[in-house]
């Protein structure tokens, strides 16, 4: 713990808090306009995030405290991964918990909350959405684990300060195939677990497709608007794992003022790119079937796992 | 005579006293004094095991007390881990059996044998001799059938899982007596000092004998596939409160044979192949077992399947500590085996949580079945807190317990990569996938379990009408529950005793496998580090400051009740709720291939016109696969054996006497041949 990980810890998640919703508008913004309409700006989100905030907070019939609990969870869990994870400093606020599988789990308590949060209600389509979620996020977990372990061989650690630092020190490796595989296996799992297309569309409105919408749909005022939040700083904090893991230049290193700028900076730049692309992709891909989806699970695990093996054998 | 010893010898003399005293005590005061005799002798053992943990080892022979080879019994570091676990599993299960009991009420066999299965695990854990260990061994196997066997007239289940569970704890004792024998005769001795001592005289293929007997006897105890078939079928039918004590307690001697045996006595060392198999089948076991977990419907048959999940985590522990030590990279050795002791903890506490909690539901509802459960928050808050802060410390999620054993398990498992060669480059990422895959599939199936079972509206009448359980049951949990919260916020403070439960087997003279005090759990010798509890104050510091964030928006209005949004269509009823086996219906489709589920659909058509559809009657089974394939052949090859092998006793005295005569001619013939 130093003066530069804590100062990296409140800037980052003051600016993934207040940055996620607007990456949400960005990512529509491009799509509407790629799409050929105008769009309703990119600080849409934020407006919708104000006024859920001044309605009533409503409790459906029959739900516990956990429903009520739900979203303050999932908003801890996202914002302290975003707190320790090097996002505009390559120290951590919380040296010891700045583990990249901490990190994981982390993120899969605040869904697995989620979801027992959407049984609670007993609705179907609590149930429903609550169960596909599962089965992704447990099918996205090996890949992950997987890509962590290739990416670990060369720091010599799970710690995401390592990695990164790692990186920094030796630039030429981001280029390896097995660092390339690993980026592409968790580019996947990226788009399964903050509900993307083709695994899920955030945009639909037909209950039956639905993954993620189906878990909130009862959530209303502002309980909706923590949870909206929470999805947006996730989205926010992956693609911020992403730009830092293999493009982590302009971090700051020091705790000087000016460092710390261009770091922030450098992390909105990256992680509002990263959104562009992925929303400009998604404009060409429809929903993949929900049993379709554990392939192009499968198909990410495999590339994670040549990611490991291809950074001893061709290390060796 | 130091604490150990005074714990162990007061562990035996409080159960055996309880034992006798639950035989002729009346009824009213049976449960009492049962409950409280294991209790007590749970906290003696946990006493005397903390005590020989924390370094007072002792060794006593008892020459007189057992025929021909006499009693010998010690206590180092390991077993003094493998002693606390199981003493506090026991003080546990005991306070809560005094209220499980007075509800279902007790004969006086399963009343007095309960204090002694406890004492009976302390036995075999404290055993220093081949003869003491397969004596406490067998006295163990036979006290938990007879608990099995409780509810036997009331349940015609009881009986067949207890014939399963009997046959094959069986099969394993004589693999285990076959393997310790072949040891024993060729090291020259019986003490486990003489096997130590002798086990470098072992030839290479004796050295393999004893290492699969052994494996496969020990194995089958610890539940691993495919030697689980016993598992869950004993543990749902026993009483709640003896489940746990299998479940969390008695589960865990099969780990520690394999450690004691296998990893410390035969030598961590030999071929690596062998420890490659270990940590295959514990792959295998953790996937297998979570999988099935996933798709089960019958909650303390899903928690007996996690059961046979996290004694897989723990193999691929032992596993790959055996790789590591066999290939010179003690450290990590070290490091892989303080993971899975640290998960066996862990595991016991729960377990116990979730087994007992498990029986509360039983007693309050009578229903172990998920899809009619449901609801349960309302009538038992205390039961679903304590289920949900079990299955939370189950799926491997801050701030559970698993989660710090499995992070410490797949450091293990990452660092031995660069220095293992290219088995290693192979073994080691698809352990840790397997390990994904388990802790991936171990939130799916507490998600269900937790919200299914005890969340939503209640499905059925027997779920509407749950009671919440005595006050004893609720404090037997209550303590599972503290052990847990202890062993998930603060692991610094057992580690120290299991990394002398790690020198103890033979890796000593490297340092502790990990350091940092209790805050901060770090490695010892590779980079790594992590804090549960600095995560789980970051967490809830968040969570106060969005509360409080709420509270201060401008115009904020008070919480109302509301409907449910039932798209118009008037209210939801119970009928229309997600169900356990639609929760797994996407995990089933997406392992069709593995799980193999059995679908049956009866479509009856009215009389008049067979175009009109009367009733649909659909059924979905997922059968043990494993079950299925590999022992049914086998019980049908034996049945058919059996049924042919009778042709030959047609009653007729002669014959039999022929028999005789021809046995005790070949027996000559074999003699003057051979000598």
């Amino acid at each position: 713990m130093n003066r530069v990980g804590i100062a990296g810890g409140v800037i980052q998640v003051l600016l993934v808090t207040g940055g996620a919703p607007l990456l949400a508008g960005v990512m529509r913004q491009v799509r509407a306009r790629l799409e050929g309409r105008a769009g309703p700006g990119v600080g849409q989100p934020w407006r919708d995030l104000r006024k859920l905030l001044r309605k009533e907070p409503v409790t459906p019939a029959g739900t516990s405290e956990l429903y009520r609990v739900a979203p303050l969870v999932l908003v801890a869990t996202t914002a302290v991964a975003a707190a320790v994870a090097p996002f505009v400093t390559a120290a951590s606020a919380i040296g010891p918990a700045a583990d990249l599988f901490a990190v994981a789990a982390l993120l899969a308590m605040g869904t697995a909350t989620l979801a027992l949060a959407a049984i609670d209600t007993g609705t179907p389509f609590g149930g429903m959405g609550a169960s596909r979620e599962v089965t992704i996020m447990a099918l996205a977990e090996p890949t992950l684990l997987v890509s962590v372990f290739a990416l670990s061989v060369r720091a010599g650690s799970t710690g995401l300060a390592a990695i990164v630092g790692a990186t920094l020190h030796d630039p030429a490796r981001v280029l390896s195939p097995g660092s390339l595989l690993a980026a592409v296996a968790l580019g996947v799992v990226t788009i399964a677990e903050t509900g993307r297309l083709p695994v899920d569309n955030p945009a639909t409105h037909l209950e039956l497709t639905m993954v993620h919408e189906a878990m909130t749909l009862e959530y209303a005022g502002p309980d909706l608007a923590l949870v909206e939040l929470a999805s947006a700083m996730r989205l926010c904090v992956f693609l911020g794992l992403l730009a830092s893991l293999f493009a982590p230049w302009g971090i700051a290193v020091s705790a000087a003022p000016l460092a710390l700028a261009v770091g922030a900076a450098a992390f909105a730049v990256k992680v509002g790119l990263l959104g562009a692309g992925l929303a400009a992709a998604e404009v060409f891909m429809a929903k993949l079937r929900l049993f379709r989806v554990p392939e192009l699970l499968a198909g990410s695990f495999l590339l994670a796992l040549l990611a490991v093996t291809a950074s001893w054998f061709l290390a060796a | 005579m130091n604490l150990a010893a005074y714990g162990l010898s007061a562990a035996a003399t409080i159960a055996l006293a309880a034992a006798i005293a639950a035989l002729v005590v009346p009824a009213r005061w049976r449960p009492a004094v049962s409950g409280t005799g294991t209790a007590l002798a749970g906290l003696a053992g946990l006493v005397g095991g903390a005590a020989a943990a924390g370094g007072q080892s002792f060794a006593v022979a008892l020459p007189g007390v057992l025929p021909l080879s006499g009693v010998s019994l010690a206590a180092d570091p390991l077993s003094g881990v493998f002693m606390a676990v199981t003493g506090g599993v026991a003080v546990s299960v005991g306070i809560y059996a005094i209220g499980y009991a007075r509800h279902t009420g007790t004969g006086p066999v399963p009343a007095a044998v309960l204090p002694l299965f406890a004492a009976s695990m302390l036995g075999v854990l404290a055993a220093a001799s081949v003869p003491t260990l397969l004596a406490c061994w067998e006295l163990m196997a036979l006290a938990s059938l007879l608990l099995v066997l409780t509810e036997h007239r009331r349940r015609p289940e009881v009986a067949e899982a207890g014939r399963w569970y009997a046959v094959m704890t069986h099969l394993g004792f004589a693999c285990i007596l076959a393997g310790l024998m072949i040891f024993a005769a060729h090291a020259g001795g019986d003490s486990f000092a003489a096997l130590r001592a002798g086990a470098g005289r072992l030839a290479p293929a004796a050295w393999g004998t004893v290492f699969v007997l052994t494996l496969a006897g020990f194995g089958s105890k610890a539940g691993m596939v495919p030697l689980h078939a016993w598992l869950p079928r004993a543990h749902p039918e026993a009483p709640s409160h003896v489940s746990a004590l299998m479940s969390a307690a008695m589960v865990n001697l099969g780990v520690y044979g394999i450690i004691r045996v296998d990893f410390g006595l035969l030598g961590g060392g030999g071929a690596r192949g062998w420890w490659l198999l270990v940590l295959a089948l514990g792959a295998v076991s953790a996937v297998y077992g979570i999988l099935q977990a996933a798709m089960c419907g019958d909650l303390k048959r899903l928690l007996g399947y996690s059961t046979s999940e996290n004694m897989g985590l723990v193999l691929i522990g032992v596993g790959a500590a055996g790789l590591f030590a066999a290939s010179g990279q003690r450290l990590l050795a070290g490091l892989a085996l303080a993971a899975a002791l640290l998960h066996v903890a862990n595991h016991a506490a729960f377990k116990t949580l979730l087994f007992l909690s498990a029986g509360s539901v039983l007693r309050g509802t009578g229903i172990r079945d998920l899809d009619a459960l449901g609801g349960l928050r309302a009538p038992m808050p205390v039961t679903t807190a304590a289920f949900g802060w079990g299955a939370l410390a189950a799926s491997a999620l801050p701030p559970g317990t698993a989660f710090v054993s499995e992070w410490l398990l797949v450091q293990a498992l990452i660092h031995g990569f660069p220095g293992g060669g290219t088995a290693a480059a192979v073994v080691l990422p698809t352990a840790v996938a397997a390990v994904a895959l388990t802790a991936g599939l171990a939130v799916a199936t507490f998600v269900k379990a937790f919200g299914i079972g005890f969340l939503a509206r209640p499905r059925s009448d027997g779920a509407a009408r749950a009671v919440e359980s005595p006050v004893s049951m609720l404090a037997g949990m209550g303590l599972a529950g503290a052990a847990c919260a202890v062993l998930a916020l603060a692991p610094g403070l057992v580690l120290p005793a299991i990394a002398r439960a790690v020198s103890a087997t033979g890796l000593a003279g490297e340092p502790p496998p990990t350091g940092g005090g209790l805050l901060t759990l770090r490695l010892a010798g590779v980079a790594g580090a992590v804090s549960p509890m600095l995560l789980t104050i970051a967490l809830l510091a968040v969570m106060l400051a969005a509360a409080a964030g709420l509270r201060a928006v401008p115009g904020r209005r008070a919480r109302r009740a509301a409907r449910l949004w039932d798209c118009g269509a008037g209210p939801l009823t119970a009928r229309m709720e997600y169900t356990a086996t639609s929760f797994a219906e996407p995990l089933q489709r997406v392992f069709d291939d593995v799980v193999a589920p059995e679908t049956d659909i009866d479509v009856s058509h009215h009389d008049e016109a067979r175009y009109l559809v009367a009733a649909v009657e659909y059924r979905s089974r997922v059968p043990d696969r494993i079950e299925h394939r590999l022992y049914r052949p086998v019980l049908a090859a034996v049945g058919a054996w059996g049924t042919a092998g009778r042709r030959l006793a047609p009653g007729s005295v002669h014959r039999y006497l022929g028999y005789g005569f021809c046995a005790v001619t070949v027996l000559l013939i074999v003699l003057a041949v051979t000598r």
